[in-house]
């Protein structure tokens, strides 16, 4: 191959030809942007700049038609929270589900992922089982879990949409059968990292499990552990099709999550696509924050590493 | 100690057995109802189909007839396998592009494609459809721009980080002996950007077959996606609520992830895996 002959040959004769050849490939790509990027800019644009922007903008309008916009200044974010409580329920609900889903699943995955990592027999077996929910999509899950928990209630005489609180741990339960599987597989990576002379040499100097367990083996798994909190975090917040299947929002409301809450403004009814749009942006908002303080967790974990 | 060890390797072990049946359950459950008759379905769930609840195969026959499955299946199959090459091919044409034409341009665009990951789907759900609307993407065609769209963020985001860690001089070598960028990039680039190309695959793939929103608010009216179909059984677009043809749908959309997933179950825990990393 001809790379290994530039590689080799010395640096300095060479290094004006190598110079050359970037200018004259900068110059030479210059030409071929529309052929590389612009089939994806445009689809990007179509898919996501543009509505962006636009959903923005709207957020600022009262509106039935998109081309009859009536401005009405911060109106529509003054009147979520001033029309009726379904987006502070919708926000509450979301907040409960998602501090309670990323702390069972992510004890419980990694608790499995420690059993898996044991060098038993079967192991393969049990990964590749405890994974699969995962690949099932949020509606067919829903539907899957309501015929399940219904079974069960009847037997109490009562449905899955009789009481909020069936509802929040019907999710809860659902959102640990999908997630658990996912956020295995990232811990049982990260152990798998951790050299074995470490754990040997802890447990010749007298370690008990528990404390090779919070002094060796959880500071090492830590980035891990921050991956799967926000991925846990994030996919609980966003939570949508899940939502809709298994309650549909029922009891009155009771279940809803803020995606949900957001998709019934828009379509629900008529003439609050301007609020919907308002909440939309809020959802946002808090995404991102979520998405900031992740990157700023990582990223001074990097620094200390 | 080793004995000992070894004794809570059989608890373990059976523990686990376990609780993946316990995992299985929920599948299981679906396939015993499917063969129920409808009205038995609610009533007793748990029960083996036998006799009276014995339904054969007609819920399977009522879900494919009554709701058009099997259009949901074609639409579903060609809408993931053409979104996800056309995803494949045009983000990692940019990402190259980006990555190695230095600028103010390109950093901006790899900058927007990135924040574009963290947008929630809502923020953007009702311009978005009122765009296609009105650019006349309503049609499965249509909706691999829009995919194209959506999932260029993580696309590009992936494989950029994969072009940083090949070495220029490969690429310089290649114009040397006279190759243009699309010789280099499809001769030299796409070789090399194979694994990764998998990895992107498996997550769009994942995406777009389990998505529901998109293709029901762009799409839904004309063409249904399977989750889409099963979704419409018990919102009531064909009057009563089939419990029956619910399940037999719910088991025949989850065959095909089975399927793929025995065939590629390395590669697709792996893909996640680097998925989750990056992302």
């Amino acid at each position: 191959m001809p790379v290994t002959i530039v590689g080799e040959q010395d640096e300095k004769s060479h290094s004006p030809t190598i110079f050359r050849e970037e200018k004259q490939m900068q110059k030479m790509l210059k030409k071929y942007f529309p052929v590389f990027v612009l089939p994806t800019l445009i689809a990007f644009a179509i898919a996501f700049v543009v509505p962006f922007v636009m959903g923005v903008s709207l957020s600022f309008a009262k509106f039935t038609v998109i081309t009859k916009l009536n401005w009405v200044g911060f109106d529509n974010y003054i009147k979520i929270f001033t029309i009726n409580d379904d987006f502070t329920n919708a926000l509450w609900f979301t907040v409960k589900f998602t501090i309670v889903s990323v702390i069972t699943v992510n004890i419980l995955a990694f608790a499995l992922a420690k059993l898996l990592t044991r060098g038993i027999k079967g192991t393969n077996l049990f990964r590749t089982v405890f994974f699969m929910p995962n690949l099932i999509g949020g509606i067919v899950l829903g539907y899957i879990w309501q015929i399940l928990i219904n079974g069960i209630l009847m037997k109490f005489g009562v449905t899955l949409t009789f009481d909020a609180k069936y509802g929040f741990w019907g999710l809860v339960i659902l959102m640990n059968w999908q997630m658990i599987g996912y956020m295995m597989v990232i811990y049982i990576a990260g152990l798998q990292n951790i050299p074995d002379d470490l754990l040997e040499a802890a447990a010749i100097d007298g370690a008990s499990p528990w404390q090779m367990l919070r002094k060796v083996t959880l500071p090492l798994v830590m980035p891990s552990i921050t991956i799967c909190t926000f991925l846990t975090l994030s996919n609980s917040f966003k939570l949508f099709d899940q939502n809709l299947a298994l309650t549909g929002g029922a009891p009155m409301r009771q279940t809803t999550m803020l995606a949900l809450d957001i998709y019934d403004t828009f379509y629900g009814r008529t003439g609050f696509q301007g609020v919907g749009q308002a909440k939309a942006v809020i959802f946002f908002l808090i995404v991102g924050l979520i998405a900031y303080v992740q990157l700023r967790v990582s990223r001074s974990r990097e620094v200390e590493g | 100690m080793k004995k000992q060890n070894r004794a809570a390797n059989v608890f373990i072990t059976f523990f686990l057995s376990i609780l993946s049946l316990l995992f299985l359950v929920p599948i299981f459950v679906v396939i015993l109802n499917s063969f129920k008759g409808k009205f038995y379905i609610s009533k007793s769930p748990f029960t083996w189909p036998s006799g009276d609840t014995f339904a054969g195969t007609a819920n399977y026959v009522n879900g494919i007839v009554k709701s058009g499955f099997t259009n949901a299946i074609g639409y579903s199959f060609f809408i993931t396998i053409a979104s996800v090459l056309v995803i494949v091919l045009f983000s990692s044409m940019t990402a190259w592009y980006i990555t190695r034409r230095k600028g103010k341009i390109s950093s901006m665009i790899y900058y927007l494609f990135v924040f574009s990951m963290i947008v929630p789907f809502q923020m953007v759900m009702y311009s978005t459809v009122r765009v296609a609307n009105i650019l006349h993407l309503d049609t499965p065609v249509g909706i691999v721009v829009l995919y194209l769209g959506f999932g260029s963020g993580l696309a590009v985001f992936i494989f950029s980080g994969f072009v940083k860690a090949i070495p220029l001089e490969i690429e310089e070598a290649a114009s040397i002996d006279g190759c243009g960028p699309i010789q280099t990039f499809f001769l030299i680039i796409i070789p090399l950007l194979k694994p990764t190309a998998i990895t992107v695959s498996i997550l769009q793939a994942m995406w777009i077959w389990n998505d529901y929103l998109l293709p029901y608010l762009v799409i839904g009216n004309k063409y249904k996606t399977i989750p889409v179909a099963v979704q419409g059984v018990l919102t009531g677009s064909y009057g009563d609520k089939d419990m029956g043809a619910l399940m037999a749908m719910l088991v025949l959309a989850i065959l095909p992830i089975v399927v793929f997933y025995l065939i590629g179950q390395k590669s697709i825990i792996k893909g996640v895996i680097a998925g989750a990393v990056k992302g």
